[in-house]
């Protein structure tokens, strides 16, 4: 027990469901592979493991720093595209993941410094406006400096030989699964995402995060205390998209492959806001639950529109409506609901005391 | 302290004594119209790159003047403002589609009033959704910036997929009405007929807000509650009610906005907003929150500088704007013209 405990930072999901539901997910995304042999299923958990930590590391900013920011993706895609367009340019190789990843994080913490020191001076809108402004130009250049990045259409690339699905660990199979490069690939893109997600719950639990939460809560009153707003903001602001930028390296080793839609359009800005507020601002376990809610939704949820809204021919609004394209709709009133009357969204409702 | 206010009736026995009007914004624009000439290096290009931008920057600014008056009064900026953007395009459809046999016949005043019906109906729907927005959405959340910002976001998202509800999710062609099409050419210089309508259109809405807020009572109620909102509730006005009206006019502009932009693209999609937005928070920056002068000369510059940054360096046209912005806010931190307290 006391291994978890600092495992996790003494910040224990309290409640009896809660503590079920996120032991559940663990042992869920760990025996996938083996349970449901499908690759619609492994890329779901893949994209669940990376979306936890991208989500996570945004609730840093807004839910405990309180700052709003809408450049969050542009990180996530500076990671995938370094890493990706270094395996591309480099051939598949250890060594060029870690020069791209090693450009990647240069270039965010540069950006993010500069962005924070000269906007989070100001106040919150601010902030979100600049960082809005920045990211969408970033997404432009993206997809026009095609000679190099591919342009709208992305880049394949390879990935190193042990990640590659023709790979065998060994030889045998396991529980009726072969060993392979994918696999291999899940275990890493789970177990770094564990260790990122501990690393933010250690964060957010440390003093800095405690001087954070002060931050959100009072400004005015934590800079009277004598700590520096700016530093303490811009100092979050850089964590959070170094992190941002480690998922997005993960999610190009997976995909294998880069390119403006998956990583760096406005879609996956929206739906990062919505899992952050759904799942529960201000508790990294709300990342999760929000996670695996949201994606599952997004994967299974919009067949089942599909389905009913089959159904409704003969009311041809009802069936417009719940269309599965519409389902950001729903989620869009879910999400307004939320700020309005479940502020701390469904693992403040599962916890039940409010801090 | 606020040196670079004006106010409005400058002397005529007023105690304060008149600040003086702050020319350097003013100058900027067309200083940086003619240093680009030499580098654009050909006269008719650049002329049509100027009416180009000029016409642009008409544009975002009736887009713009409403979300930055807003701003100013009541401290609400409104993520969802693209969307009305967009509401306002496709509310124009509902005129300019069935009356294709008056955008298509060659009658200048056919077409005119056919446009004018369009931005009337896009304007009236617009104010409704900007009413609606105001009660079920803003309302609730003055002064909480952290959930205005999400929760006008989450506005945005359901208006836009409403309009994929009401007008199915492909992109409607909205084709120019037939006698604004093509150019006027006079010798080599070649002016598009549309952005003259669009130059035009922008100065009659910027001259009539700085008539209304210059020389009505309303509009200096809103210029007093700018500046001092809780000073002007208790004189006796209620700025809530004032808040509304500016939130609805503001809606309304973003509709008209959203018609002329769209029958300058002339393909409509839900998300024609949103793109456009981006322009608009980058202007309403740098012309200093709460600025309408400011938002009018931050809109030009803007337009402009893309305009030229488009023809000399194609690839830098979106980051030009960022460059400017930075440009100008290390010039004038708080944008072009402060307003004061923000």
């Amino acid at each position: 027990m006391r291994v978890i405990r600092s495992l996790l930072s003494d910040d224990v999901p309290r409640g009896r469901l809660l503590v079920a539901l996120l032991a559940a997910i663990l042992v869920g995304l760990a025996v996938v592979p083996f349970v449901a042999g499908g690759a619609r299923a492994l890329n779901t958990a893949a994209t669940i493991c990376v979306f936890i930590v991208l989500v996570a590391s945004y609730d840093l900013l807004l839910g405990y720093a309180g700052i709003v920011s809408f450049a969050h993706t542009m990180f996530y895609g500076i990671g995938a595209y370094g890493v990706g367009l270094a395996l591309g340019a480099m051939g598949p190789t250890w060594w060029a993941v870690f020069t791209g990843l090693a450009t990647a994080l240069t270039v965010t913490l540069v950006l993010a410094l500069v962005i924070g020191l000269v906007s989070l001076r100001v106040r919150a809108l601010f902030f979100a406006m600049i960082t809005l402004a920045v990211a969408s130009a970033f997404s432009v250049l993206a997809s026009q400096l095609s000679d190099f990045t591919g342009g709208e259409d992305g880049r394949n690339f390879r990935v190193p030989e042990v990640l590659q699905p023709g790979y065998r660990l060994i030889e045998s199979e396991i529980f009726g699964r072969a060993i392979d490069g994918r696999l291999l690939t899940y275990y890493l893109v789970l177990a770094v995402s564990v260790v990122l997600f501990l690393f933010l719950l250690r964060v957010v639990n440390s003093q800095f995060g405690r001087v954070l939460q002060a931050i959100r809560e009072n400004d005015f009153r934590a800079e009277a205390l004598g700590y520096r707003t700016v530093v303490y903001r811009t100092l979050a602001n850089c964590i959070a998209a170094l992190v941002a930028t480690l998922a997005g390296a993960l999610m190009a080793l997976w995909l294998r492959y880069v390119g403006p839609k998956t990583v760096l359009s406005f879609e996956v800005m929206t739906d990062i806001l919505l899992i952050v507020v759904i799942g529960g601002m201000g508790r990294m376990y709300g990342a999760v639950i929000g996670s695996v809610l949201f994606i599952l939704a997004q994967n299974y949820l919009q067949l089942g529109m599909g389905r009913a809204a089959a159904q409704l021919v003969d009311w041809p609004w009802l069936a417009r409506v719940i269309h599965p394209d519409r389902w950001m709709l729903w989620m869009g009133i879910l999400f307004i609901a939320c700020v309005y009357y479940f502020p701390t969204g469904i693992v403040g409702k599962l916890r039940g005391t409010a801090r | 302290m606020n040196d670079e206010f004006v106010p409005a009736q400058q002397g005529k026995g007023a105690a304060i004594p008149a600040a003086a009007l702050d020319y350097a914004p003013l100058v900027l624009v067309p200083a940086v119209a003619i240093a680009m000439l030499p580098l654009v290096g050909s006269f008719p290009t650049w002329v049509t790159l100027t009416v180009a931008g000029l016409a642009m920057g008409m544009m975002i600014f009736i887009m713009a003047s409403g979300l930055t008056l807003v701003f100013g009064l009541m401290d609400v900026l409104n993520f969802g403002h693209g969307a009305f953007v967009s509401v306002g395009a496709f509310a124009a459809t509902l005129v300019l589609l069935p009356l294709g046999d008056w955008t298509q016949a060659d009658s200048l005043a056919l077409n005119l009033s056919a446009v004018g019906l369009a931005i009337v109906v896009a304007m009236v729907a617009t104010a409704a959704v900007g009413w609606v927005f105001e009660r079920l959405i803003v309302r609730r959340v003055y002064g909480q910036h952290l959930r205005q910002i999400l929760v006008t976001m989450g506005g945005a998202i359901v208006t836009e997929q409403m309009i994929h509800v009401i007008w199915g999710a492909e992109q409607i062609p909205l084709p120019l009405p037939k006698a604004l099409r093509g150019a006027f050419v006079m010798g080599d210089v070649a002016i598009e007929k549309y952005r003259l309508l669009a130059v035009a259109v922008g100065l009659v809405v910027f001259a009539t807000m700085f008539l209304v807020l210059n020389r009505t009572r309303i509009g200096l109620l809103i210029r007093a509650g700018v500046e001092n909102g809780p000073m002007v509730e208790a004189l006796g006005y209620r700025i809530r009610r004032l808040f509304v009206g500016v939130f609805v006019a503001g809606s309304a502009l973003a509709g008209l906005g959203g018609v002329l932009w769209g029958l300058y693209r002339e393909t409509l999609t839900a998300s024609m907003g949103g793109e456009i937005v981006v322009m608009v928070f980058i202007v309403i920056i740098i012309g200093g929150l709460g600025s309408v002068g400011g938002c009018f000369l931050g809109a030009l510059l803007t337009a402009l500088v893309a305009n030229y940054a488009g023809f000399l360096a194609p690839k830098l046209a979106l980051a030009s704007n960022i460059l400017l912005m930075v440009a100008i806010l290390l010039w004038r931190p708080a944008g072009l013209y402060a307003v004061a307290r923000r």
